[in-house]
């Protein structure tokens, strides 16, 4: 079975610590965050089975969980997910330009992953940033007031910089 | 420019520290509140008609008194921080800016209900502002302002953050009881209402960021000067996120009552039309409410100006106004087409039915479907009638009010816009830039 790195799972504790006793599965959404910075970006089965034991619960609660919300990912995905926002007010200021630039830049679609493991491309409902449209988010970052010169650029240092996978709950987070 | 309660100072630097907020006067009305009963607090509220900003615009003060006080059963304060709904993003600048402002609204909110253990629920996305949240409530324990005995009141209060993992759902208050319960967020059937049975069956309150930090202000200047700003049951401010077509997209604190013409013209607002180009639409409330042509927006039906408050968005009821909602206001431009702004939030509201109800998983799907049909160049005159069919069998038959949220857009685009679809269905050969859509909102091209 996978196991957490000690950090996280003295933080998992601590989390669980926020919920009234017995109800420790309230800290089922934290600590599915922290499962995919501790693996890679997503949820395995064995994974998913580990949380649940650490929660006490049963693994089918685990699964029915996240197979519901749209952050985690049940298939492996690449070192830097980007995820650019497609809704209402981001498609009006241009959203559709820049996933199509992506596309084109990384020779992939939407939710594919490029062949060498750096980028998954996903789109993503509205992240509340409609005011600096179009905008996309890698990890904890936003990038916003996008224009297509400003995503290259983005993609570049990602590119060069990323040496293990950036997850929502950034790694920073666990080690503290 | 009006009275800024909320966003006063929220440039200054340091001021999402402890030491930052307290210069600015921060924790006063805390200090204040732990010296009032519980009861006068929740009758302060209610004198200044503070209405939920999280869209609904229930009376605050009301919802509190419906709190049942079973005896030995602990009550909760929730925070609502889901902010999901397209066009909204004022609770995330403020968290952002502010975090001591939305904690001292749930530490004097929550003594006020009686609440021992408060969480603050933010959607997963904003990770960022869940970390800035935790920070700041790390510093509030270390200075006394939580935990044990807050400030020698004998007040005891836990809180904690809460994140969620994406959907939208989760932003409907028993959707996001049942996720902050670890679960899938599926709304409960109500009743019972959460102030009887929420949390772990316990008595909750669930509220707006906005509205949890309105309540300092509340306290701060008292409920009677609160309930003098703004106009007639539309009392205090309001946060406004404006964006979209407009030359400057943001965060605005307006007295509620600035006329609606004002708040897009106005240098101190959103500047007017980006690139001199005329105003075609406003979604006035977050992507859920009617949207309504230009000279509606500016006007009611009876010729008079429209105000930004709950009243006169409302005037005319959906036949020719609006509602506030959540303040998400979204500016479209003549260059925009309706009907793909509209496939695009039914293809959103879709994607986000929770799927307990059929009329809203199976009727958000037909509708995404027939608008595709009518994008791609294949729609009847038919079928922009069965839309109109379909979204009048979604409203008012489903659980939770999200199957409204999907249907009231449907309905008012082709209210007000009906020319617009029937071109697309005469004239397919007009439509431009459908192939580039169906990228986006991921589909196969045809
Ligand atoms: C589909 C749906 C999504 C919602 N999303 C949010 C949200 O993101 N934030 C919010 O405060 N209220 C949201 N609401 C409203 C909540 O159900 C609830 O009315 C609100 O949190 C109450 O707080 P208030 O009285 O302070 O406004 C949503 C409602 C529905 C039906």
């Amino acid at each position: 079975m996978p196991e957490f790195s000690t950090e996280a799972q003295e933080l998992v504790q601590r989390i669980i610590k926020r919920y009234p006793e017995g109800k420790q599965k309230s800290a089922i959404l934290p600590v599915l965050h922290i499962a995919q910075a501790e693996f890679q970006g997503w949820l395995s089965v064995p994974v998913m089975d580990y949380v649940a034991s650490l929660l006490k619960i049963l693994p089918i609660e685990v699964y029915e969980v996240a197979s519901f919300y749209s952050m985690f990912n049940l298939k492996p995905v690449g070192k830097c997910v980007i995820e650019v926002c497609r809704t209402g007010p981001c498609w009006l200021m241009g959203a559709e330009d820049v996933v199509h630039h992506i596309e084109k830049k990384l020779g992939v679609k939407e939710g594919e992953t490029t062949k060498d493991g750096m980028f998954t491309l996903k789109t993503v409902e509205c992240l509340a940033a409609c005011g600096s449209a179009p905008m996309m988010q890698v990890g904890e970052t936003y990038h916003e007031n996008l224009s297509l010169e400003k995503v290259d650029s983005i993609l570049n240092e990602y590119k060069t910089n990323t040496k293990e996978h950036i997850s929502h709950w950034d790694k920073k987070h666990i080690k503290k | 420019m009006g009275r800024q309660l909320l966003i006063d100072n929220i440039n200054q630097t340091g001021i999402h520290t402890l030491e930052g907020y307290r210069t600015y006067g921060g924790y006063q009305a805390l200090e204040k509140a732990l010296r009032m009963k519980p009861e006068d607090i929740v009758a302060e509220v209610q004198k200044s008609g503070l209405r939920g900003r999280g869209g609904a615009g229930f009376p605050t003060g009301m919802k509190w008194s419906f709190i049942a006080k079973p005896p030995g059963v602990p009550r909760h304060l929730v925070c609502n921080a889901d902010e999901s709904e397209p066009g909204t993003f004022k609770d995330r600048y403020l968290m952002q800016r502010k975090p001591h402002l939305l904690i001292e609204g749930m530490i004097i909110s929550s003594f006020a209900l009686g609440a021992n253990l408060s969480y603050i629920y933010i959607r997963g996305e904003m990770m960022a502002q869940f970390h800035i949240l935790q920070n700041a409530i790390d510093e509030a324990y270390a200075a006394g302002l939580l935990g044990k005995n807050i400030l020698n009141s004998g007040f005891d209060l836990d809180l904690h953050v809460h994140c969620g993992a994406g959907a939208y759902i989760c932003g409907e208050e028993t959707a996001l009881i049942e996720s902050l319960e670890g679960k899938r967020g599926n709304p409960r059937i109500k009743p019972p209402f959460p102030a009887v049975s929420g949390v772990w069956d316990r008595p909750t309150v669930v509220n707006n960021v906005e509205t949890i930090a309105a309540v300092v202000p509340v306290i701060n200047i008292s409920g009677e000067e609160y309930a003098k700003i703004g106009i007639g049951k539309s009392t205090g401010t309001k946060l406004i996120s404006a964006c979209g077509h407009i030359n400057k997209p943001g965060v605005y604190e307006i007295e509620l009552g600035v006329p609606v013409e004002e708040f897009i013209y106005s240098e101190n607002y959103c500047g007017g039309i980006k690139d001199g180009r005329k105003l075609k639409a406003v979604v006035a409330g977050g992507s859920s409410v009617p949207i309504l042509p230009a000279e509606l927006i500016l006007k009611t039906a009876k010729g008079e100006p429209r105000l930004m408050s709950y009243e006169s968005l409302g005037d005319g009821g959906f036949a020719t106004g609006t509602m506030l909602g959540s303040g998400g206001f979204i500016v479209m431009d003549e260059s925009t087409s309706v009907v793909k702004n509209l496939f695009n939030f039914t293809r959103f509201y879709h994607h986000e039915s929770c799927g307990q109800c059929s009329p809203c998983r199976e009727g958000t799907g037909w509708m995404e479907k027939i608008l595709r049909k009518i994008l791609d160049g294949r729609g009847t005159i038919a079928d922009i009638d069965l839309l109109w069919d379909i979204q009048g069998k979604i409203e008012g038959k489903t659980i939770c009010p999200l199957g409204e949220a999907a249907a009231w857009p449907v309905a008012a685009a082709i209210r007000h816009f009906r020319p617009e679809f029937e071109e697309y269905v005469k004239n397919p050969q007009n439509i431009k830039d459908v192939k580039h859509y169906y990228r986006l909102n991921n589909l196969q091209e045809a």
